[in-house]
């Protein structure tokens, strides 16, 4: 139990409780004071020494990320002397870090930056030799850049932590200390899983995603190409943060505008294709309940999930969904189906992806997705930068006229747009899979007990008497504890979602930066993010993905019906077991 | 000379090694132990069997690599017949552990932390010795030299140099 | 069978590494040509006696006779005149003062022993390490024996409480203390570590202590297992002392044999293992926590306290952390009591204190003092001065994390208070002593780097700002710092002092900011008259040639940018424009008829 206690902070008495670090009780009470390692969702480290504070009857300073308050202590956050020290401090992170911030992608959105100017650094006093390393652009994904690595560690603790990927580590030490994966390794030979949780927990750009913007502003200059656009769910949830605006407002038709005004012909919903996942996904489902395919079925959409599960997990690929993800399927059919219904070659078809995930770069080039020998998804852009080449292009999101997407796989259901949310595709698959095999309409849709941020969700559901267990985790480290769960007592579940980041889509490594009274990964901003998506849900007529016109259309004029021969040629897929080269996961031992 | 990469009997003996200790509780604890006995195994520490111990560990490849090149002790590249060691403890220092290194770095035309091209000899610095007082030392092998000039230094050299030719 | 005489050969690090066993064959072969059989004497090899100036010493027994500087060819007339004759030869033993020592007086009439008192050595030199049966004849065990059958827990953190005893790996944490919080704690699993992890560069004294009697940290650690109520402990030692380790090694297993360690120690309900961990070369693991993340398999870097090891320490669980020397005092604390201990030292710094006494001084070597024991008597009475005629300039402390101390601080007593008010540290024990031919500005560099070089990496002002101040101190020495530099170097030295994570970078800039508060007038005539008065800094002196040149020539021929001009047989000329103080030609003269000025 936690004791009501008073502390002294500039001489002021406060009443705060035993139970809190001096930051926080500090937080609580109004004084931010200033830092950079520290970071809620993570480990403590301790290691900026950016939030230090001063404790009367303490020889030095105390960092206050770490340290707890006790009973009438006597704190100082803002003397001269601490003033001083922590400029300094603030400086020699700056005197080992390029001056290259008007140059630099994360110029204005940089914690960096941010904190230098809050302390005041308007003069060098302590310049000497500054580090210099190669950047590794070998990913799809992740650009890693150890120049502008500042060794906060956040980004080591979120992939050891949160992600339990194990991709990066601290190697050699003082001076020479950097960040890299083991054997520094190119990125893209490693278990890194593309998810990009180190890009946003990064308070600088010693990681950003591979950046596609050039290509695709060109691109869209090229007359030959008809330029086709799909945006995820979570984008329209988040893109309003990277121009000002407070986390959880949907900006679903301004985005499409936005997009049209960038030089896109046509404008999709991911959303549509997001329906006819749960079309694909739920039959299949139905099918190895009825005995055909391993249980419990795990869902396949998204991208760091399957890098994961390729390496860590290979005993676990029979239980996973064919299904491919839903940027995937609407990729694979706008370059048959729409291509066919506007005649158009689809080699003269550019198909881009806007998403809130760096992984999907990794997921769009893979050749198990290819249709035809050709490439389904052209270029992958992120939240991130779509926004900035709306502000580079001079597109005004905030004010824009809303526009609807484009037919005819532009309409969909409540069910496709909760997809971004943790749990969101359990639920949406339920919504469907109900109906297909009861042949009754499920009315109670919102299922609670598997919405929200706790790690690993459970539920249960009669399907015709039967008992339907399922089980939802986001993240990757929860999504190992829900397996080694699995390995265990395989019967456990019917039915498993899981999603590579934290909070689902609304999390992922493409989202904007975290603004300056945020901090990146923060559960309020993640909850928003979802609520504004459960909004569109609720507003909505149709809620179910079967119930969705253009998706009955789809199959009816193209498809035929769930897991036909059509569909198993564009919307299915097979993955297999991988092995980073040269490097041995060490998770398959966990087997 | 086996190769680095499996086979063999080093490897056997550093998967037995591992082996027992995973039978341990908290077996991770001892992936230092396990560094020292593969460098025993094999004078530095391959790649390859840096992912070995991952996998038998099992313990990520990034932590293994973090902790290899965080200790001094453990040499990533393979190094010469003899490693030569100069120790720049205080002691020595103020004694002149620096002309000495000066010399070898001259006579043996390496850098500290360098191998010689003909792989006999391997430079580098070395924390005290605790020979304080024979000061200024240096260590080749597990031989020690002392009370040492950078004359006598370059002769010592020369020394390893006739023994090795002679061989 | 009764062995008439024991030979002890002196196998500490120093003086005997090399040639012990050469020695030892010698001795041998010279026994056997005179038939003595093994019967009759006894050949022993022990733990360093700390006279390593001295070194080889052999000491022959009964009589205690000290031999020092002992060759080869020596054996011959000594085994010949002191076995066979029982007469010593005076020409080799060691023969000074008068000295008084409760562990130690068999030693007698040594002045190098003369001020000291061994307590943590106590047994180092005397018993053969290799063989429990010579530890339990030194009363070994006894300690343990006593606690296990008449003394409560809660007694045995009483005692070390009430002995004053503080840890002697540098910070001087009240040893008790230590043990009653980590005692006070509830868990279903605790540990003890001996932190064997000595890494300060010229101190040598935890691995003299394990070479030459390990058992009595085995036994420290065992009184202090069964005073916190743990049952596992743990010795984290380097792996760069194979000796020592073979020597706990054997050690462990004889007491495992004789019933000292395992289940139902001495037939009590007391159980209790140890198990040896290496380093890997690291010196921020002397540091608890950075320690702690090493035995469990990880990078040596320390984490923010609280929790201390006492809450959470290895695993997780509380930990008691000690050195090997401040375990190698319990068992004569236990044995002789609280107040006999306490009796010694001063007011607040209670017992002795090893350190490794090196540098420029005569009598280098490993040396037990009372607490409050000058600094002065260290040098001048222990140590016996600086060789060569040199005039004393500073003594070091502490090793690299210490301060260097100037003439005017010579009468300073070594206990944790005085040293710390004086801007040094007692530290693990590193005294080195430095000349007028050191210079501090050039010294203070060399600690820096070895902190520099050290540090985890993981807090800024240790990672990013010793290595700013490092580049300050090459700029000063390289003739181009300026005068804010000083202000700067104090700044950012202040500045890493107080905002550092840990100890290491707690008392990194410790070396500058003494030499700049005690020899500030070097490091001005640095920067204001580019000069170096000791002829360190390269840049910053002169070669000049003097009336003694004979005029060989051979200055001007070893001269890479013919700086050097003259006709043969008359006195050369160096041209200081030309010159880049390479000192080829210094190193050249034979008629030291270049100065540097």
């Amino acid at each position: 139990m936690a004791k009501d206690i008073t502390i002294y902070i500039n001489g002021k008495p406060y009443k705060t409780t035993d139970d809190l670090t001096i930051m926080q009780a500090a937080d609580n009470l109004g004084f931010r004071i200033p830092r950079l390692c520290y970071h809620p969702q993570l480990s403590i480290e301790g290691a900026c020494r950016v939030c230090i504070v001063e404790v009367e009857g303490m020889r030095n300073y105390c960092a206050s990320c770490a340290y707890p308050v006790s009973e009438g202590m006597k704190i100082h956050t803002d003397t001269k002397e601490l003033r001083r020290a922590r400029r300094d401090i603030v400086e020699l992170i700056l005197d080992n870090h390029p001056l290259d911030c008007h140059t630099c992608e994360r110029d204005s959105n940089c914690e960096l930056q941010r904190l230098a100017h809050s302390m005041g650094i308007r003069k060098r006093h302590f310049e000497g030799e500054a580090k210099h390393y190669e950047k590794d652009l070998s990913s799809t994904s992740v650009v890693r850049d150890p120049n502008k690595c500042i060794l906060c560690g956040r980004c080591v603790r979120v992939c050891s932590e949160v992600q339990r990927v194990n991709a990066l580590g601290h190697a050699y030490r003082g001076f020479k200390t950097v960040v890299m994966p083991a054997y520094n390794a190119p990125f893209s030979e490693t278990v890194c899983t593309a998810c990009g949780q180190c890009i946003n927990v990064c308070p600088t750009a010693a990681f950003v995603e591979k950046n596609h913007t050039q290509e695709l502003f060109e691109k869209l200059n090229d007359p030959d190409l008809i330029k086709i656009a799909q945006i995820a769910p979570s984008v329209r949830a988040a893109i309003g943060e990277a121009f000002g605006l407070p986390a959880g407002r949907q900006m679903e038709q301004e985005t499409v505008a936005a997009l049209r005004r960038l030089g896109f012909d046509y404008v999709f919903d991911t959303q549509f294709s997001a329906d006819l996942t749960i079309m694909e996904e739920a039959s299949e489902f139905l099918e190895r309940l009825q005995g055909k395919g391993k249980l419990p079925m795990i869902t396949s959409c998204s991208s760091a999930w399957m890098k994961c599960v390729e390496q860590f997990y290979p005993d676990l690929l029979p239980n996973v969904s064919t299904c491919k993800s839903p940027m995937s399927m609407m990729s694979a059919v706008i370059k048959t189906y729409f291509a066919d219904k506007i005649k158009k070659d689809p080699k003269k078809i550019l198909s881009v992806a806007v998403m809130c995930c760096t992984a999907k770069k990794y997921e769009a080039v893979r050749p198990e997705l290819m249709v035809d020998g050709l490439q389904s998804t052209d270029l992958v852009v992120t939240t991130r930068e779509v926004a900035w080449m709306m502000k580079s292009a001079g597109i005004d999101l905030v004010h824009i006229k809303g526009e609807k997407f484009d037919e005819p796989m532009g309409l969909s259901s409540g069910a496709g747009a909760i997809f971004g949310a943790t749990g969101g595709v359990m639920e949406a698959a339920i919504r469907t899979a109900y109906e297909l095999y009861t042949g009754e309409t499920l009315l109670d849709i919102e299922i609670n007990d598997i919405r929200g941020l706790a790690g690993i969700k459970e539920g249960r559901l009669m399907i015709d008497g039967k008992e339907i267990r399922v089980a939802v985790a986001h993240g990757l480290g929860n999504a190992y504890e829900l397996l080694s769960a699995v390995r265990k007592d395989p019967g456990r579940y019917h039915f498993i979602e899981i999603m590579g980041c934290p909070g689902g889509c609304v999390g992922g490594g493409g989202q904007p930066y975290a603004g300056i009274n945020s901090i990146p990964l923060d559960a309020e901003c993640l909850k928003r993010r979802a609520e504004a998506l459960y909004g569109i849900d609720r507003n909505k007529t149709i809620r179910r993905s079967h119930e969705n016109p253009d998706i009955q259309r789809i199959y009816k004029e193209f498809l035929g019906r769930p897991l036909s021969a059509v569909s198993h040629k564009l919307l299915h897929t097979h993955y297999s077991a991988k092995e980073p080269l040269g490097i041995i996961p060490a998770e398959i031992q966990a087997r | 000379m086996d190769c680095a990469c499996g086979g063999g009997k080093k490897i056997e003996e550093l998967r037995d090694y591992m082996k027992d200790l995973k039978k341990q509780e908290r077996s991770d604890s001892q992936l230092i132990a396990v560094l020292h006995r593969a460098q025993e195994l094999y004078g530095y520490l391959p790649q390859e069997i840096m992912d070995e111990v991952a996998v038998m560990m099992n313990i990520p490849t990034a932590h293994i690599w973090g902790v290899a090149t965080f200790y001094h002790y453990f040499n990533l590249k393979p190094k010469g017949r003899y490693t030569v060691s100069v120790c720049l403890g205080t002691a020595c220092y103020v004694k002149g552990a620096e002309d000495i290194l000066d010399a070898l770095k001259q006579e043996l035309k390496l850098g500290v932390g360098e191998t010689s091209g003909d792989e006999l000899f391997s430079l580098q610095e070395t924390r005290c010795l605790g020979a304080c007082g024979l000061a200024p030392v240096m260590m080749i092998g597990d031989k020690i030299y002392g009370t040492l000039t950078p004359k006598k230094a370059v002769e010592v050299i020369k020394m390893y140099r006739k023994q090795a030719a002679g061989k | 069978m009764k062995k008439e005489y024991v030979i002890t050969l002196c196998d500490g690090p120093t003086c005997m590494r090399n040639r012990s066993k050469e020695l030892e064959s010698v001795i041998q072969q010279e026994l056997q040509r005179h038939d003595l059989q093994e019967e009759r004497v006894r050949i022993m090899l022990s733990g360093c006696l700390g006279m390593c100036s001295k070194g080889p010493v052999m000491i022959i027994n009964p009589g205690y006779t000290i031999y020092g500087k002992v060759a080869e060819k020596d054996i011959p007339e000594i085994i010949q005149q002191h076995i066979l004759k029982n007469q010593p030869v005076a020409r080799l033993a060691i023969q000074e003062d008068h000295l008084y020592n409760r562990f130690f007086r068999i030693f007698g009439d040594v002045k190098f022993f003369g001020k000291q008192m061994r307590i943590a050595l106590r047994n180092c030199g005397i018993i053969d390490p290799e063989k429990i049966d010579d530890y339990l004849s030194v009363r070994g065990y006894e300690a343990l024996a006593k606690v296990l059958t008449e003394i409560t827990p809660q007694e045995v953190i009483g005692v070390v409480k009430k002995s004053g005893l503080r840890g002697r790996g540098g910070a001087g944490f009240p040893t008790g203390l230590k043990w009653e919080l980590t005692a006070k704690e509830q868990s279903d699993e605790k540990f003890v570590i001996c932190n064997a992890d000595e890494g300060d560069p010229g101190a040598f004294m935890d691995r003299s202590t394990i070479e030459g009697d390990p058992h009595t940290v085995l036994e420290g650690m065992c009184i202090g297992g069964y005073a916190i109520g743990a049952k596992k402990g743990i010795i984290y030692i380097r792996a760069e002392y194979p000796l020592a380790i073979d020597r706990i090694k054997k050690a462990i297993a004889a007491a495992y044999e004789n019933g000292f360690l395992g289940a139902n120690i001495l037939d009590s309900n007391f159980s209790f293992d140890i198990e040896i961990r290496l380093g890997a070369g690291a010196f921020v693991c002397g540091e608890e926590t950075a320690l702690i993340h090493s035995i469990e398999g990880s990078r040596g870097m320390p984490r923010p306290r609280p929790p201390y090891p006492s809450v959470a320490g290895l695993f997780g669980k509380p930990t008691l952390i000690n050195n090997v020397e401040t375990w190698a005092n319990i068992p004569v604390i236990i044995l002789d009591g609280a107040d006999w201990f306490s009796s010694i030292g001063t007011e607040k710094s209670k017992g002795t204190k090893v350190f490794a006494l090196a540098g420029k001084i005569n009598n280098t070597g490993l040396v037990e003092v009372p607490m409050g024991t000058t600094l002065r008597e260290m040098i001048y009475d222990i140590g016996e001065g600086i060789p060569n005629g040199k005039k004393f300039k500073a003594v070091q402390t502490g090793g690299p994390s210490g301060g260097c101390l100037s003439e005017e601080y010579l009468d300073t007593p070594i206990d944790y208070e005085s040293l710390a008010k004086v801007g040094s540290i007692m530290g693990s024990g590193g005294m080195i002593v430095i000349d007028e031919d050191s210079c501090m500005v050039n010294m203070a560099k060399f600690f820096l780097e070895f902190t520099q070089n050290e540090s985890c990496g993981k807090c800024t002002p240790c990672r990013e700002g010793t290595k700013r101040m490092l580049e300050i101190l090459t700029r000063i020495s390289a003739g181009k710092g300026v005068p804010a530099d000083l202000d700067k170097l104090e700044r950012l030295g202040t500045m890493i002092k107080k905002a550092s994570l840990c100890g290491l970078g707690q008392s990194a800039p410790n070396p500058v900011l003494s030499t700049l508060k005690n020899f500030r007038d070097e490091y001005e005539e640095h920067i204001l008259k580019k000069h170096c008065r000791a002829h360190v800094c390269k840049q910053l002196f002169n070669y000049e040639i003097v009336d003694k040149c004979v005029g060989c020539g051979a200055c001007k021929k070893v001269c890479p940018t013919e700086a050097i001009s003259g006709e043969l047989k008359q006195q050369h000329v160096i041209t200081q424009s030309k010159c880049i103080q390479c000192g080829n030609c210094f190193k050249a003269c034979k008629f030291e008829a270049i100065k540097k000025v």
